[in-house]
């Protein structure tokens, strides 16, 4: 098994991109076999990046050039020439959580997604978007992430304007393409900063020589804009709603997970490209600023929707304003070593968590969402009612998951809360007292939305609504049992994921060292 | 001095932002988007441009000064791409357009 | 005789395109075969060899869009880039996308003589078989790119 682990980084991008080009051709002999050959190679990928994870976890950073004649001959002659891919604890904690999410999604949408036509194309771009997420997360050079952002992008709008009958979900891609495509290119237009000035492109190299220049300050900025932008902050979150609302259930959970990815983009070019310059806490300021906003704004804006998708979207906007405070207080307090060892870590050890725990009951909730589609076909909050008789374990799904995303103990939204308003409260109260108050809203746009759909008494033109198929309460099922584990025990998250993750963060020296 | 190469990028990317920005109609917002990937490209290609050098396809080259290679890579790979996303969003303007009936973004259908 | 667009353009317009299309097409290979000298490549090749599908459709009128085997085109696309994907995973034994075949002595495999001479067409490895397999998938994925969005013209009248 040393060659999976040792080829490990390329596989797992390897694996999902060629069974998404295989999937055209293999759904010419039916559609059973076309599920079953999308669910084994999600299998297959997950167990290559659990070995990688391991393997990572206990012996440090793994590097691997493309093309190379040894994998860790990543500068031949001293010259860092090479496309390299580099997994850290960081990268290997997203790769796993984006391999689980759309493992689990591709079991949900079998049953979800059967009276649809034109379903090789859905289970192509589905492998497509799994394999270019990992490529965003295990890649280790600048050019690459812009490439893999935007296959990223392209494919998940593909998936956005599935449903062609009406025109809104086409209406809701056009925007969301054109405002991906441009923040983008602005990442490319930074990329071209930098690589005037030094002629490196990979991030462990260019991190070694940087000298912080005018130039480089201006790349930051449109880097930090650009992926913002593409995660969902707030002044620049107006494709989230629209996208969220009209694509397919099965695509915005997996788009909860795509905005993460640009999360992790995000803390990568902070932490370990801008690591080292002196004023970096400025880019710390912007990201509790970014958090605050996007916390209180998403939130107010959720409470008057009536539109469950749309509901739902509002609040994962208002949950990555939870993971930008979090991980924007540890950035503001870098250079302070006293302030950093003492509530700086958990600080960023409760975004990180919150990034988990978010992809989870966020997805969670999608489910329930599609499970109440699929069974009534409307998605008016006001048209529902009283469907608690007919469907016990998909309401029960979505209480774990609406006490989750409040904060609540014993579920895993506590976990990662608590660790965030310990610590901000430390740096600054008021911001604590912000974030409480946004969790409290948060309950009460839910218990509003639970009433409505699941309390009350059952209306007639719902009499003949039954529960939902095996499939999809399985996958809803798993996602449920992982919400309670690291509820119940968070220490075995953060002891093995989530403090390897932000140690590798901070820890910009083990990076650049085995590139040079 | 700022060499011309340079400058004219600028130029030309805040036209595309512009042109992104104001338009109403769908198309030309597409085309805004493909104004500021041109320009992006002239950037990078300029970017590799050294005085005096020949191409980098020699071994026992005639002079030793050669322009760089890789930002020519770097733009054929971004010119694919915004290639697919040009079609994609035109495929979307098609549809847009066959089921409201015109091509004007103020005619939306989805609101806050 | 009608003169829509419909229909077509006139009889020259149709036998020029026809006779137009071999010298096309042999450009578009020849820059897909030669990648690895010359600048193209496959993706270049490939949208020159894409422009004739354009132009036939344009040359016979919007209901020729529906004429051209879908299928065909499909399946030369999707085996297209499953071949792309092979030729990475074949140099697996040392690392991925390694050029197995350069400087071997088999196909593609003859070494790069020193100094500057006329670009030999026996070199450089997997990098020719990567620009065919390429060049057939840019082909025909453009291909259907026009096919559809003509076909989607026709659906709104």
């Amino acid at each position: 098994m040393s060659f999976i682990v040792e080829h490990g980084p390329a596989l797992a991008i390897a694996v999902p991109l060629m069974a998404a080009f295989a999937t055209p051709l293999i759904s010419r002999a039916g559609g059973r076999l076309r599920e079953l050959w999308a669910v084994l190679c999600l299998a297959a990928t997950l167990v290559i990046v659990v070995m990688l994870s391991m393997d990572v976890l206990s012996s440090g950073v793994r590097v691997y050039a493309l093309g190379a004649s040894i994998p860790s001959l990543t500068s031949p002659g001293g010259f860092p020439i090479r496309i390299v891919l580099e997994v850290d604890a960081m990268s290997a904690m997203m790769g796993l959580i984006s391999v689980s999410i759309a493992l689990l999604v591709c079991i949900y949408s079998t049953q979800y997604m059967k009276k649809y036509q034109g379903l090789d194309k859905f289970y192509a771009l589905l492998l497509m978007i799994t394999s270019a997420m990992l490529g965003l997360v295990f890649t280790g050079d600048l050019f690459n992430m812009f490439v893999f952002l935007e296959l990223l992008s392209v494919s998940s709008g593909a998936l956005v304007a599935f449903y062609m009958g009406r025109g809104e979900p086409a209406e809701a891609a056009f925007k969301y393409v054109i405002i991906s495509a441009t923040g983008a290119l602005m990442v490319l237009l930074a990329v071209c900063f930098l690589y005037g000035q030094y002629n490196l492109l990979s991030i462990g190299a260019l991190a070694g020589v940087m000298q912080f220049t005018f130039l480089d300050k201006i790349a930051l900025v449109l880097l930090v804009s650009a992926f913002a932008l593409k995660c969902g902050a707030v002044p620049l979150h107006m494709w989230v709603s629209d996208a969220y609302g009209e694509a397919p259930v099965p695509v915005t959970a997996v788009l909860v997970v795509v905005s993460q990815a640009s999360l992790y983009a995000l803390f990568r070019v902070s932490f370990t490209l801008y690591g080292a310059m002196a004023t970096i806490s400025v880019i710390g300021w912007a990201m509790i600023i970014l958090g605050i906003l996007s916390m209180f704004i998403g939130v107010t804006l959720a409470m008057m929707q009536r539109d469950i998708k749309r509901l739902m979207a509002y609040h994962a906007i208002s949950q990555t304003g939870y993971m930008l405070l979090g991980v924007g207080v540890g950035l503001a307090v870098i250079g302070d070593v006293g302030a950093l060892s003492s509530y700086g870590m958990t600080a960023i050890e409760g975004g990180l968590f919150h990034v988990i725990n978010h992809a989870m009951y966020k997805g969670l909730l999608f489910l329930t969402a599609g499970a109440i589609i699929y069974r009534t076909g409307t998605r008016d909050l006001n048209k529902l009612g009283g469907l608690a008789h007919a469907m016990p374990v998909t309401t029960c799904f979505f209480i774990i998951g609406m006490l989750s995303i409040a904060g609540l103990p014993p579920f895993n939204g506590f976990s990662s809360k608590i660790m965030i308003y310990e610590s901000v409260f430390m740096f600054s109260p008021v911001l604590s007292i912000i974030a409480i108050l946004v969790s409290i809203l948060t309950l009460a746009s839910f218990v509003k939305v639970f009433q409505s759909a699941f309390l009350g008494p059952k209306r007639r033109e719902y009499k003949d609504v039954k529960e939902v198929p095996v499939a999809m309460l399985i996958a809803m099922g798993i996602l449920a049992f992982f919400i309670i584990l690291f509820g119940l025990l968070p220490d075995l998250a953060v002891q093995w994921l989530i403090e390897p993750a932000a140690k590798a963060l901070l820890n910009q020296l083990n990076y650049v060292g085995v590139i040079v | 001095m700022i060499s011309l190469p340079f400058l004219a990028v600028m130029v030309i990317i805040s036209i595309g932002l512009s042109a992104v920005i104001f338009r109403r109609n769908l198309v030309k917002i597409v085309m805004g988007t493909s104004i500021i990937a041109s320009a992006i490209n002239l950037f990078l290609v300029s970017l590799g441009y050294r005085e005096g050098g020949v191409a980098p396809i020699f071994t026992g080259a005639p002079r030793l000064e050669m322009v760089l290679p890789t930002p020519q890579a770097l733009t054929l790979t971004s010119i694919v791409i915004d290639l697919a996303v040009t079609a994609m969003m035109l495929s979307f303007a098609i549809i847009i357009y066959r089921h409201y009936g015109s091509l004007d973004s103020r005619k939306r259908r989805l609101r806050e | 005789m009608k003169r829509s667009s419909e229909s077509g353009m006139s009889v020259i317009v149709r036998t020029v395109t026809c006779v137009a299309a071999i010298p096309v097409i042999i450009f578009g290979l020849y820059v897909i075969m030669h990648g690895h000298l010359t600048p193209g490549g496959g993706f270049a090749g490939g949208a020159i060899i894409a422009t004739m599908t354009a132009l036939f459709i344009v040359a016979e009128g919007g209901d020729a869009a529906d004429r051209l085997g879908r299928g065909m085109l499909l399946t030369a696309e999707s085996a297209g880039l499953v071949l792309f994907a092979l030729l990475g995973f074949l140099g697996l034994r040392t690392t991925f996308f390694y050029n197995f075949l350069a400087n071997t002595g088999s196909i593609f495999g003859t070494q790069v003589p020193f100094g500057p001479n006329p670009g030999y067409l026996n070199t450089a490895g997997v990098i020719p078989l990567m620009n065919l397999v390429v060049g057939l998938e840019v082909f025909a994925a453009l291909s259907l790119v026009v096919i559809f969005m003509f076909s989607y013209r026709k659906e709104e009248q």
